[in-house]
């Protein structure tokens, strides 16, 4: 059963104009026209590089940013459409964690104190069991009741990172966005982050949007992935599937700069080197955005935007040739 | 063959208002010319710092650095850590230059691009400014930078995160240097560009026959470049070997770890990931014993005693562990 229903959403952010550029001002078309769901209970990996717009897309379902277009449901309820304050109280039910631990805790309050509010704003509990479920909650992420007490500062980033994910859970969210959370962290920090949260979702059945640059990270813990470029998506798809038959040039490139922590493998593996970079947002590319730096572009690409459609069962994917086998195939 | 750059016993430490920060504590290596030389390790580990002290280029009045760092070039043997800044500055950017991860904050903002490569050209090389432009456009064009005369006159802001650290290798290699030490030059950059910026390094490696110092936390990128690799914890080389060793028969408790902690490619994503529990110690105490023993699985009395010396496991291999991970069991003492 689907937990979230994205449909054709558009987050699209007006630049100031300036005064040389006449007539209209400048678009960033940061998340473009792009539908998909989310299965309850499962983890959707959104990978991307910088500037892709996976963040952005994160927001917007969570309506952070207001979607410029397109509809977003959340189980039975129409979440575009809810007012200032059923979305307040909608919020309860889909919670965020950050990729900066540091500056998405406020320096100045304790870590009780930085748990406590969101059951102070959205609960007419006790100040008694808001205490009780401070503990419950510290102790949930791997800290101890103790350090109730202290100040952000005083922990490490992988420690932060455990408070921020103790008070997104604080009022016992469905759904929680993860941007980025372990990308700021040392690996072995990161590996301890990525257990406690697949060990919660076992626990508490949460479904969580995992959004990361790193693909190995992604597809470690997603049970499907996403892969945006440009403000679009590229493809969709089971990790399972996504590594062993990627069906868009882009995702091919992106699974084979993954470097591997295994040297034989990695000195007999080719790899495909991108020409360039990612074009501006402002100013994309015609047709297919990725035709720019595509290995397999024709000149059909830079003319037809492709379909993003099914191309096989519950693999779905926006490339002219994704069923080419001759000419997707680039590894 | 004789080492190009031979390290012994180097100490570095910050006096800091909150005191003394033993950030690296008692570093050692062959540097073998033409070879690549990683240096692996977590925020904090010293790598960047022991390399910073070997060039000089941590700040005198706060850093104090010990030990030995003989640099072998053609004809004269020079001890990097003894002579004069003077010296010292005739061998930085000429003999061994160097690539930092922030290209952005490591280039001048106020100087093109062409006038910080030619900068170099000039000092070093005693180039005029109309050899130093020639040269330098076809350092751009060798780094993969397109329209590179017109580059040359471009500021670094103008200029993409892939494209300023090709024009920081740029600058690195304008006198041919014979180490380059890559800082994490990959780090703040995207996966499609980082294999750009790695396969341009290689090929210049190759065609230049530079020995290269490649710093990163990064085991996938280490596996794909290196040669031979040094673990770095707490500020002590904890491990050294050939690359395959390393990832084929690791023999440091943290070593094991750290790779238990990248998830394998194309798994089906339901192993756990070995996470080493804990955190890296703070640096502000003098080691006494094995650093790693808070976080180690495989701790026992003696870890707690002493600090472990460096024990040769097979050829090229050495470990710094009072535990043999080959037969699961302490090691006998001497």
């Amino acid at each position: 059963m689907e937990i979230v229903q994205v449909d054709k959403i558009s987050k699209h952010f007006q630049l100031k104009r300036s005064f040389l550029s006449l007539g209209r001002s400048p678009v960033v078309k940061a998340v473009d026209d792009i539908s998909f769901s989310i299965e309850k209970g499962e983890t959707l990996g959104l990978v991307g590089e910088s500037g892709c717009g996976k963040s952005t897309l994160g927001r917007t379902i969570l309506r952070l940013y207001e979607p410029t277009g397109g509809t977003i449901r959340f189980e039975d309820t129409n979440v575009s459409e809810l007012g200032k304050e059923d979305l307040r109280k909608f919020r309860t039910k889909m919670q965020i964690v950050f990729q900066d631990s540091y500056s998405s805790l406020n320096p100045r309050h304790r870590v009780g104190d930085i748990i406590a509010e969101p059951m102070m704003i959205h609960t007419e509990m006790e100040p008694k069991e808001i205490q009780d479920r401070i503990f419950e909650l510290l102790k949930l992420v791997g800290l101890k009741p103790m350090h109730a007490q202290r100040f952000p500062h005083e922990f490490s980033g992988g420690q932060r990172q455990r408070i921020n994910i103790a008070r997104a859970l604080a009022l016992y969210p469905r759904f929680v966005v993860c941007d980025e959370p372990i990308s700021a962290l040392d690996v072995s920090i990161q590996a301890q982050v990525v257990n406690l949260l697949q060990d919660l979702q076992k626990k508490l059945g949460i479904t969580y949007l995992f959004i990361a640059h790193d693909l190995s990270m992604v597809q470690h813990i997603s049970d499907r992935i996403a892969v945006m470029y440009l403000g679009r998506m590229m493809e969709l798809t089971t990790s399972r599937q996504l590594f062993d038959d990627p069906l868009h040039p882009y995702t091919q490139s992106l699974i084979s700069a993954i470097p591997i922590p295994n040297p034989k493998r990695e000195r007999e593996r080719g790899h495909i080197v991108l020409e360039g970079e990612v074009p501006s947002p402002v100013n994309p590319p015609s047709g297919c955005v990725f035709h720019t730096r595509c290995p397999v572009a024709e000149e059909r690409c830079s003319r037809e935007v492709p379909e993003y459609r099914e191309v096989k069962p519950g693999h779905w994917a926006a490339c002219h040739f994704a069923l080419d086998d001759n000419k997707v195939k680039i590894l | 063959m004789s080492s190009i750059l031979s390290v012994k016993n180097l100490t570095t430490r910050f006096n800091t208002f909150d005191g003394t920060v033993y950030a690296v504590n008692g570093v050692d290596f062959e540097l073998q010319p033409g070879e690549t030389l990683a240096v692996v390790g977590e925020s904090g580990s010293g790598k960047s710092v022991s390399v910073l002290s070997l060039l000089g280029l941590l700040p005198a009045e706060s850093a104090e650095v010990k030990g030995t760092a003989h640099f072998q070039t053609k004809d004269t043997q020079t001890d990097l850590l003894a002579i004069s800044k003077e010296k010292l500055n005739k061998i930085r950017g000429k003999h061994i230059s160097i690539v930092f991860q922030d290209a952005l904050r490591s280039l001048n903002p106020v100087l093109t691009v062409g006038e910080q490569i030619s900068e170099s050209l000039m000092t070093h090389m005693g180039y005029n400014k109309r050899q130093a432009y020639t040269r330098a456009v076809e350092l751009l064009e060798n780094v993969g930078i397109s329209y590179p005369e017109k580059r040359f006159y471009s500021y670094p802001h103008q200029f993409s995160g892939g494209m300023r650290q090709r024009a920081m290798i740029a600058i690195a290699i304008a006198c041919e240097p014979e180490i380059l030490v890559a800082d994490e030059p990959t780090t703040a950059l995207d996966v499609t560009i980082q294999t750009q910026i790695v396969e341009l390094t290689r090929r210049l490696q190759r065609e230049m026959g530079m020995t290269v110092i490649w710093i990163t936390h990064d085991l996938g990128v280490v596996a794909g470049i290196a040669d031979r690799v040094i673990v770095m914890y707490a500020g002590m080389p904890i491990e050294l070997a050939k690359v395959d060793d390393l990832y084929e028969n690791a023999q440091h408790p943290y070593t094991e770890g750290l790779l238990g902690a990248i998830p394998e490619l194309g798994e089906t994503g339901q192993n756990r990931l070995i996470s080493i529990g804990g955190a890296p110690p703070d640096l502000f105490e003098a080691p006494k014993h094995c650093q790693f023993a808070w976080r180690c699985p495989y701790v026992f009395e003696r870890c707690w005693k002493e600090i472990p010396p460096n024990y040769q496991v097979e050829e090229g291999h050495y470990t710094k562990c009072f535990y043999d991970m080959s037969a699961q069991q302490a090691r006998d003492e001497e």
